[in-house]
């Protein structure tokens, strides 16, 4: 009989805004606000609510009053969007961060992969990394000696064993970092996105590993955007949102549940509210903010068959670049990608850009049918095909039923594009 | 399959012991984090382990040149100045290596914290460990100056180098934990602690002897005490040189000093250690 192998009570998690954006503070800037503090504390003595109310706003709840348990050997998926407290939570099951309140109760042992290379360090061979990873990860070093030879086949880098990994090509030094991980061998792993690495191939590779550490009645924890995955590893799914447990149960309706979520934003986003907190800026260029826009020019999440529909992404240039290119991708809420829009399909070609560009990309007669749909996978490179900026999940939309262009109700689910080729009687 | 163990995660206690138990099970990681830090260390450098050796014997040459022949330190009991002050030198840079490093190694190693859970101690623990390394390597050079001296260290030198050495270790990591802990917050460490570092090898009797403040006891009776390593490096004259007996009440005061620096910084790393992720 299968029991609970881990319990998740009320567990909440508070950040307080201010000491984790600014990422260095100084003494100086705290002694100020100290002086403040006191100073509105004294004139504040007779207005007490004014003062916590203010307090308050500093707050964020990553976590609101999570609970669930999760069952011996079964492998569970966790989904959300960007923000939504996926890795907070991840976080707090690996012990990285304590939580505010609430309790975790484990009962085995718990390895977290939140990142693949943790610890690998540039100027060591291949073979002193797998050693120093496979300890940083909870292996003891006969543990990882006895897995030496199984670890270098799956990452097949026999040649460059004695080479410093800063050698390495960046798929070869993913390979070496991911096969070191998928030889650990916890009752729990807890798996963050990180198969979305390397090239296809060896992400197949990847995935039919986590496969049999499901299936070898280890608990497995897994976190994606990646629905696909989700539904092949994970027979349950969590989905989080904005820091609480919205939906658990069978992965299908999990996945089915967190396509249907409207997206906090109607018809336009700043990009760095989707960043992960951890991830870096990217140098050179980055989306500030994606919109939706109508026929009249103004900002829609909703639209018709055969409207007009523009997508404009508002980019920055830090330095100027000469030529660009840009695609995305849009999507259903079945998780079908529909179109992948790519500039370069066309003539066009923005060039000489530098400093705030807007970029637009028209669908004179928007075909999809009722439903809900998500602007994906949203890419800036330079011409020469060098990636700037990319973000996913970016923007939701609906394609409302009738409108102008449509006489017959189109029933949703029953197709995707609507299509309307020339009729004859010949 | 099933595990006997179960882990509670709830929210930080104040006041947490160390878990001895749990840093025993993380021992691989700390030999190789070790093993890491000192095999990374002089890669990609031409004269590699040299620089552990260069280092101090070039700084003794500058040294006896300014303080000894131009400003006439003495070290005051007829000791060759040169080997007096690598004596000094010796356990000064062992003691300034270890807690810059120390104070650094949170930072340093960020990313790992963010992103995996080992007990946080390891880190400054690794410094304080490769430190003794070069202190190894720069302890030849002392070999070869008392040959050169004909100096023939004391037994009670030799009995009380680990001990020594225990001390200095012990002061470092624990001022070095407590900067290290304050770094994750305030990164002006970086900015204080070279300043810091270089004032306190003046109060430090490394170029001179502690006797040639015996006209100001109040400021002696201070460096001894608050300075641990004070003590540490006069006696360790004394045991290795031979000149003058190992002071016993000066090594007492040491130990319990430097006994005072790692309890106090143990504590204030444990107390804040859980928050480095956020905060880092």
């Amino acid at each position: 009989m299968s029991h609970s192998i881990i319990e998740v009570e009320n567990i909440s998690k508070r950040y307080q805004i201010g000491a984790n954006k600014e990422k260095y503070l100084s003494i100086r800037d705290e002694m100020v606000k100290s002086v403040r503090r006191v100073t509105s504390g004294v004139a504040g003595m007779f207005s007490q609510n004014q003062q916590e109310a203010s307090d308050n706003e500093q707050d964020f709840w990553a976590l609101k009053d999570v609970s669930f348990t999760v069952q011996q050997g079964e492998a569970v998926g966790i989904i959300g969007r960007n923000g939504a407290g996926k890795s907070t939570l991840l976080k707090i099951l690996s012990q990285i961060t304590p939580p505010t309140t609430g309790k975790i109760t484990c009962r085995g042992r718990i390895a977290s992969l939140l990142e693949v290379g943790t610890g690998f360090h540039p100027e060591l061979t291949g073979r002193e990394n797998i050693y120093l990873n496979g300890t940083i990860l909870g292996m003891s070093r006969s543990e990882v000696a006895r897995k030496f030879d199984e670890i270098v086949a799956f990452a097949e880098v026999e040649k460059f064993l004695d080479t410093p990994v800063k050698r390495y090509s960046s798929g070869m030094y993913v390979r070496l970092a991911f096969a070191v991980a998928a030889h650990l061998e916890p009752e729990i792993l807890i798996v963050d996105e990180v198969l979305a690495v390397g090239d296809v191939r060896f992400q197949i590779k990847c995935i039919g590993k986590m496969g049999e550490v499901s299936q070898s009645g280890r608990t497995v924890l897994f976190v994606s955007h990646n629905m696909g995955t989700v539904l092949q590893l994970c027979k349950r799914g969590l989905v989080l949102c904005d820091g609480m447990v919205t939906f658990n149960g069978a992965a299908e309706d999990a996945i089915a549940h967190y396509m249907e979520q409207p997206f906090s934003s109607y018809g336009t986003v700043l990009i760095d509210s989707l960043r992960r907190e951890d991830e870096k800026k990217p140098q050179i260029a980055r989306f500030v903010s994606v919109s939706l826009l109508n026929a009249k020019g103004s900002i829609a999440d909703t639209f018709h068959i055969g409207e007009l529909m523009t997508v404009k992404f508002d980019i920055f240039f830090e330095v100027p670049v000469d030529a660009i290119m840009l695609s995305f991708i849009v999507r259903s809420a079945a998780g079908i990608n529909i179109y992948h829009c790519v500039s370069r399909d066309t003539e066009f070609l923005a060039t000489d850009v530098h400093g705030s560009v807007s970029i637009t990309a028209t669908f004179p007669n928007v075909d999809l049918y009722p439903g809900s749909y998500v602007i994906d996978d949203v890419w800036l490179a330079t011409a020469g095909g060098e990636q700037l900026d990319i973000a996913k999940d970016v923007l939701g939309f609906h394609i409302a039923e009738g409108g102008s262009a449509i006489i017959r109700r189109l029933a949703r689910e029953k197709a995707l594009v609507h299509e309307v080729p020339t009729w004859y009687m010949v | 399959m099933e595990s006997n163990r179960i882990l509670i995660i709830e929210p930080p206690k104040r006041l947490l012991s160390i878990n001895l138990q749990e840093l025993w099970q993380y021992r691989d990681l700390f030999i190789t984090l070790a093993w890491r830090d000192i095999s990374v260390r002089y890669k990609q450098t031409a004269l590699g382990v040299l620089w552990a050796v260069f280092q101090p014997f070039v700084t003794m040459i500058v040294f006896t040149f300014i303080f000894n022949r131009m400003a006439k330190i003495e070290s005051g009991d007829g000791t060759p100045y040169p080997v007096f002050l690598y004596v000094g030198l010796l356990f000064w840079q062992y003691y300034s290596n270890t807690l810059t490093n120390a104070s650094g190694s949170m930072v340093a190693n960020a990313g790992m914290i963010q992103k995996i859970y080992f007990p946080r101690l390891i880190i400054p623990a690794t410094s304080a460990t490769t430190g003794l390394v070069d202190f190894a390597i720069s302890s030849v050079i002392l070999i070869g100056m008392m040959f050169y001296y004909r100096f023939m260290p004391n037994m009670i030198g030799i009995i009380i180098l680990p001990l020594l050495i225990l001390c200095t270790m012990m002061t470092a990591m624990g001022a070095g934990m407590f900067l290290a802990a304050i770094n994750v917050k305030y990164r002006d460490v970086r900015y204080a602690l070279p300043f810091f570092i270089q004032i306190m090898m003046y109060v430090t009797p490394v170029i001179y002897p502690v006797n040639m403040l015996n006209n100001y006891p109040v400021i002696k009776v201070l460096m001894l005490w608050l300075n641990p390593i004070s003590g540490i490096i006069t006696n360790a004259r004394a045991g290795f040189l031979g000149q003058g007996a190992v002071n016993w009440e000066i090594l007492g005061i040491s130990m319990l000093m430097s006994m005072v620096f790692f309890m106090g910084g143990l504590f204030y790393f444990r107390n804040t250690e859980r928050y480095f992720a956020d905060i880092v």
